[in-house]
């Protein structure tokens, strides 16, 4: 049988001068002039994205596409959404197809729930008549019945999400592209969109595509992957397989370790790392793993009274721990003049598996903020201590520790 | 039933692809139907603004065009400007929102594929809408001002409407495309507008014009044909033929220009936008 997915020596190339996105008439008109003095024009920087892309994707599989930011993913989703064109090469799909790049894509605030199921139907690609046919499930999955006729600016982000959700969920193509869209939103509702996409895909043999950072997620709805590095197909196997070599790909990955650009400042932190076993740490870290944050700040000047604190925030945005260098004494501590380094080491044996982003902020409570490092590090974490399934059966909570039960 | 099969290459040759509008024309009604509905769930007035504005603009033209410059346009001036003005609107306001139309639905065209077309058909289609509701009202006010209105309008009017719609749609989609690539393109447009309006024969008649090259290239603005088949039945049915072939053929034109425009640039307006 022939492939469903067939891609040939596929490439996309964005020069520097496109990735300025929009020009202005002006720049053109003014730039087109300076150019005729200019006789040398090597303003042109071309970047392949992709690169040399050949895949075939038989009919049911489902492929996970992992790689780090940057190395491709998006591109290649989009590409064979169409939103974007490649520069070379051939996609041929066999069937029709439907992309989830986004949840909600054209929801409208002022219209209703209702409304907006069918607009947001339309636009993913459903007919009418589809929407007609699965309106009733869609209304039960998203658990909103009750405010169908009330605009959407009325729900809370919650209930939007799992509007948005409970329409994608229905989508029936028979090849279906999902980019990171389930990165966000309700843990549990999540698991039941997954759930109910895998039950289609097992039972009509639909195709799936899936990009996430999420490896657990991965691996409950893959069973090969595609691993991407600079653009081009760096490993193609089984989903494991393809972790694995995704955890040895050379090199530090960036959000694990952080750099101050302008280390001018009278006080500021100077770098943030996070280690394990005296090593950055390359790819995620399991709960058995020792994690450490290094933080390195210097101050011109005595300042009493102020603190370093780190939280650690999940992927739903909720801050699960809070620590700070006063913790274990009585007094709040100053910093004196000079470069400071500190370690701490992370209790991530308490958490679930998934997704955590660092916030580390020096501050004197209550009055000031001396420098704060917001959304550049975060740190996947996955489960290797546990039976995997004990912790993916569908449990809320933000933590996780295994508590002997005493029967009397 | 043959599998469907999508074949995607990098952009090549500019191709109309008139059965994939048409497979997409749920979608075109949803765009219509949405724009339509946070129009009128947004301003209180809706519906009476779209005969409220022509009537306040005649109520001014009225006064210092005709009062005091004795303007002539074959008929009663009041009438004539109304009926031009309801036609303008629908022009004008084809041409500003699908100009904007394709910034505006930047999210969307960043996240999912469909013909990029539909996207300025639906912002001329809405301003379409609306025109017929305001159209509905000028057919009641003529009757109650018995305004005598030849038999001919049963194809005089459908033509207006259908010129109007295609210069509207061609000037409107070539400049959605190229709002995409150049961003201050859109500070040109308020002005573009007041060109197109005092050029058009809306609050004077453009029979009265001298010499007549002149004539002939007011005729290059094609809401002049259209103005000239909507308003021949309302003044005995006098009509330029000439000048409704001149705009017809810039219409055509425009409509080619601004859709091969757009489907040469469709294939990066993800890219810049």
């Amino acid at each position: 049988m022939e492939p469903v997915i067939d891609i040939r020596d596929l490439g996309k190339k964005y020069s520097i001068r496109q990735a300025e996105r929009y020009l202005s008439l002006r720049d053109t008109l003014t730039g087109s002039v300076k150019n005729v003095f200019r006789k040398n024009n090597n303003s042109h920087h071309d970047f392949w994205a992709l690169k040399d892309i050949n895949l075939k994707v038989e009919k049911g599989e489902r492929l996970g596409i992992i790689g780090r930011n940057g190395a491709g993913k998006s591109t290649l989703l989009k590409i064979l959404s169409r939103i974007t064109w490649p520069s070379k090469g051939t996609a041929i799909i066999r069937g029709r197809l439907a992309s989830l790049l986004e949840v909600g894509t054209g929801f409208h605030p002022e219209l209703t729930g209702k409304e907006n199921i069918y607009l947001n139907g339309a636009i993913l690609g459903l007919r009418k008549q589809e929407i007609d046919h699965q309106f009733d499930a869609i209304v039960d999955f998203s658990g909103v019945a009750s405010f169908l006729e009330t605009p959407l600016k009325n729900y809370s982000s919650g209930m939007q999400l799992r509007l948005a959700f409970a329409v994608a969920a229905h989508l029936e193509p028979e090849v279906l592209l999902i980019d990171e869209v389930l990165a966000v939103g309700d843990m549990e509702f999540q698991r039941k969109c997954i759930g109910k996409m895998e039950e289609v895909s097992r039972q009509e043999g639909r195709t799936i595509l899936f990009v996430s950072h999420n490896m657990n997620q991965l691996r409950h709805l893959c069973r090969t992957a595609i691993l991407l590095n600079e653009g081009q197909i760096h490993f193609k196997g089984d989903i494991n397989d393809a972790i694995r070599e995704y955890s040895s790909l050379a090199g530090t990955i960036e959000s694990h370790q952080w750099q101050n650009n302008e280390p001018d400042a009278d006080h500021a932190i100077n770098s943030i790392r996070l280690l394990t076993n005296g090593k950055i740490l390359e790819s995620s870290v399991s709960k058995s793993d020792d994690l450490s944050v290094e933080i390195n700040l210097g101050s011109r000047t005595t300042i009493e009274n102020s603190i370093v604190a780190i939280r650690v925030t999940n992927q739903e945005n909720i801050p699960v721990y809070t620590t700070t260098n006063a913790d274990d004494s009585l007094r709040t501590p100053s910093v004196d003049k000079g470069l400071h380094t500190y370690r701490v080491k992370l209790p991530v044996h308490l958490l679930i598996p998934g997704r955590y982003s660092l916030i580390v902020s020096w501050n004197i409570p209550g009055i000031a903020e001396l420098s704060k490092v917001e959304d550049k590090l975060y740190f996947d974490l996955t489960d290797d201590l546990y039976p995997a399934d004990i912790l993916r059966d569908g449990r809320l909570g933000v933590i996780n520790k295994t508590i002997t039960w005493e029967k009397l | 039933m043959k599998e469907q099969e999508i074949r995607i290459n990098p952009p090549a040759s500019i191709s109309f692809d008139l059965t994939e509008l048409w497979a997409n024309r749920e979608l075109l009604y949803f765009f219509t139907w949405r724009d339509l509905k946070v129009k009128y769930k947004q301003t209180y007035l809706g519906i009476l603004w779209a005969v409220l504005q022509p009537l306040l603009l005649m109520a001014i033209f009225y006064f210092v065009l005709f009062k005091t410059f004795k303007v002539s346009v074959g008929m009663s001036y009041p009438i004539y400007t109304f009926t031009g003005l309801i036609l303008w609107g629908f022009f004008s306001a084809g041409i500003t929102h699908s100009s904007e139309s394709l910034i505006s639905s930047a999210a969307i065209i960043r996240k999912i594929y469909f013909p990029r077309l539909l996207i300025p058909l639906a912002s001329v289609l809405t301003a379409f809408i609306d025109f017929l509701i305001a159209f509905v009202l000028l057919a009641i006010i003529l009757i109650i001002l018995r305004q005598p209105v030849r038999w001919e309008a049963v194809y005089y009017f459908p033509a207006a409407i259908l010129l109007a719609f295609i210069s509207s749609l061609g000037i409107g989609s070539l400049l959605a495309a190229l709002n995409v690539k150049y961003r201050d393109f859109r500070y040109l447009l308020p002005f573009g507008m007041q060109v197109l309006f005092f050029s058009s024969q809306v609050v004077y008649s453009i029979h009265s014009i001298e010499p007549e090259w002149l004539r002939w290239l007011l005729f290059c603005n094609p809401l002049n044909g259209a103005l000239e088949l909507f308003y021949a039945p309302l003044r005995g049915g006098i009509i330029d033929v000439t000048g409704v072939a001149i705009s017809g053929g810039v219409a055509l034109i425009l409509l080619t220009i601004g859709f091969m425009y757009f489907k040469k640039t469709e294939a990066y307006f993800a890219d810049l936008i």
